[in-house]
């Protein structure tokens, strides 16, 4: 049985369902991403974990603990907000003891626990501070050390790092990351950053329109994103539109070109419409053999990035991105030159569903 | 440019006048007990005076319990308004307008309709109990402003997040409202407090109506029966008040920021 079970999880407003039949399942100390556009119902199922949103349907265990009814000073999770939510009128110190002041806890022990989570956050001197003196990332750092300092079962952390400007960002993400493996503390981390979602989880559940489209490993839903929602969300995504020559060995026309897939066209009838998908990085600007597919266009557009060179080809109605690292020794190609761009057959995704021609 | 300054300085000049100079005549002649020199022996007069003492004493008391009232009814509700149901904050706000709309000798006759001492609840008919209406009336009348010191102080916190950051960590109602929320509304509320004192020690119609010993009303006794003794009770009456404006304006800015830095 795992440790925080979500099972069949719906919330509705009226007549808005903004969370459909969520399901999950995650293990003792897993660190999990809930990702996805702004609206697509993350942040309402973080909130029904955490109990400040009732569930219109489904229920939550956590620990084999029906957490589903029970208010959220009642199920031992901590969270951690956008905003910090840091008490202005408690030091910083106050305010990473307060849950265990509620807890009625012995000074003693309230006093050794700050003590240690001040160490773990790297802020050891500054628990006389008033949040106000402090800078943002100090600030979630503090925010973080409240919501742990209790011991919860589950960590629940709602964009906690969208208010801070990009460096801070990677560097307190990488610490979050570090004091919840050395805690083993089984996290829900809820974000629209797919940097942020690829680097840190060990699953992801990407989210759209209060539905899961997919749940992996970072791993799988880069490389093997099953819809196009997920193809074309994380990361970035090259979409060719053809029709289906021959199903059952995936070969496909995109603007006259004939390409093949590895695995075939799943569903798909010879003459239907159908959208492919290839990562940038797997494209290269060489007349390759061995099995690549190929394709011949123009150079549309070149521009250089510093160490990459980012290459625009054109076909007819569709085009191909691609990154090439910059090489002193070689000029980028120009603008209007004719081009051969090469892909390997197991790099190109199928996207599900036919489509209108 | 220059043409809108000098015409904004000439606005000032002028009303500054107008409140000034009665208010430096009234202080003249308030030192003019004595003839031919100028002395302080109104104020002597007045402040050991044992009605002036008593009448103060018993309006500051007043003036304190309806404050303690006053918060324990205005700040759980604006709370749950904000945090629960924005939907009503419009009816709430004109019922808390409706002071300022209906005279304070309506509320008094209302009062002696309804609690004189052939009523069903017959509170006129003892001391105590008429200085338990006297109090609700001045809550009454001390709502708009509480209202709004208080609903001002909680906007400026984000009071939905912070009360779910703490009942994240496991602290109910009570603990939110008097460890976390009270806290960071202190300022609001001591402005609310300090609006309140400046009211319920001016106030003459519903102490005099209910015929008790409060500062009102023998601001008035004295005003028709002496000449020098009102316009030092007057300036006093300005002092006071004035005091509760400047503990505003220090507590207002002695207030610690409650949104956080991104620096």
């Amino acid at each position: 049985m795992a440790f925080l079970e979500i099972e069949k999880l719906r919330k509705a407003y009226g007549p808005q369902t903004v969370v459909q039949n969520f399901d999950l399942a995650v293990e003792r100390g897993e660190f999990i991403s809930f990702l996805g556009p702004s609206g697509c119902g993350k942040t309402t199922t973080l909130r029904m974990v955490a109990g400040f949103e009732t569930p219109s349907v489904g229920a939550i265990r956590i620990n084999d603990q029906d957490v589903t009814r029970l208010r959220p000073n009642q199920r031992n999770v901590g969270m951690v907000f956008q905003s910090y939510a840091l008490f202005p009128n408690m030091t910083v110190a106050g305010n990473v003891g307060f849950g265990l002041r509620v807890a009625n806890r012995p000074a003693a022990e309230i006093a050794t626990r700050v003590e240690e989570m001040l160490k773990l956050i790297k802020l050891p001197t500054l628990g006389g501070r008033y949040p106000y003196q402090l800078s943002g990332g100090q600030q979630q750092r503090v925010a973080l050390a409240r919501a742990l300092a209790i011991k919860p079962q589950v960590l629940l952390l709602d964009e906690p790092l969208s208010a801070l400007d990009a460096k801070i960002r990677v560097a307190l993400r990488e610490e979050i990351r570090t004091v919840q493996r050395s805690l083993g503390i089984t996290t829900i981390y809820v974000t629209h950053d797919q940097e942020e979602a690829l680097s840190m989880s060990d699953r992801i559940v990407v989210m759209n329109e209060g539905r899961v489209e997919q749940i992996g490993t970072p791993f799988e839903i880069y490389n093997f994103p099953r819809t196009r929602f997920v193809a074309s969300f994380v990361g970035t995504l090259n979409i060719l539109r053809g029709r289906v020559i021959e199903a059952a060995s995936g070969r496909i026309a995109i603007d006259d070109q004939e390409i093949s897939t590895a695995r075939g066209i799943v569903d798909a009838q010879a003459g239907e419409v159908r959208s492919v998908a290839l990562r940038p990085e797997a494209v290269s600007l060489d007349d390759v053999d061995g099995g690549h597919n190929k394709m011949r266009g123009t150079i549309e557009e070149v521009s250089f990035l510093g160490a990459i060179v980012r290459i625009r080809v054109r076909f007819k109605e569709n085009a191909i991105s691609l990154d090439t690292f910059n090489d002193p020794g070689v000029s980028p190609p120009q603008r209007g030159q004719p081009a051969t761009v090469a892909f390997a057959r197991e790099d190109l995704l199928v996207l599900e569903g036919a489509e209108a021609s | 440019m220059k043409r809108s300054r000098v015409g904004s300085w000439i606005a000032i000049i002028v009303g500054a006048l107008y409140f000034l100079v009665p208010l430096i005549g009234t202080f003249e002649f308030s030192l003019r007990l004595r003839r031919g020199e100028y002395s302080f022996e109104a104020y002597q007069i007045v402040l050991a005076d044992p009605r002036f003492q008593a009448s103060f004493a018993y309006s500051t008391v007043l003036a304190l319990a309806t404050i303690v009232v006053g918060v324990l009814l205005v700040l759980p509700t604006a709370y749950w308004i904000q945090l629960r149901l924005p939907r009503l904050r419009p009816i709430v706000e004109f019922i808390t307008l409706l002071p300022l709309v209906i005279p304070a000798i309506v509320l008094v006759f209302g009062y002696l309709r309804i609690y004189n001492s052939s009523s069903w609840l017959p509170m006129t008919g003892s001391e105590r109990a008429t200085d338990v209406l006297l109090m609700c009336s001045y809550v009454t009348l001390a709502l708009p402003y509480m209202y709004r010191a208080i609903e001002t102080g909680l906007r400026a916190i984000d009071v939905r997040t912070l009360t779910e950051a703490a009942e994240s960590l496991g602290a109910s109602w009570p603990t939110i409202m008097f460890r976390v929320i009270f806290p960071n509304v202190r300022v609001a509320v001591l402005s609310g407090a300090f609006l309140t004192f400046a009211i319920v020690i001016g106030e003459f119609t519903m102490a005099s109506l209910l015929d008790r010993p409060a500062f009102g009303p023998y601001l008035q006794l004295i005003g028709a029966n002496r000449a020098y003794e009102p316009a030092a009770l007057a300036i006093i009456a300005f002092i006071v008040t004035w005091a509760c404006m400047g503990l505003i304006q220090v507590f207002g800015r002695g207030a610690r920021g409650s949104t956080p830095d991104t620096r």
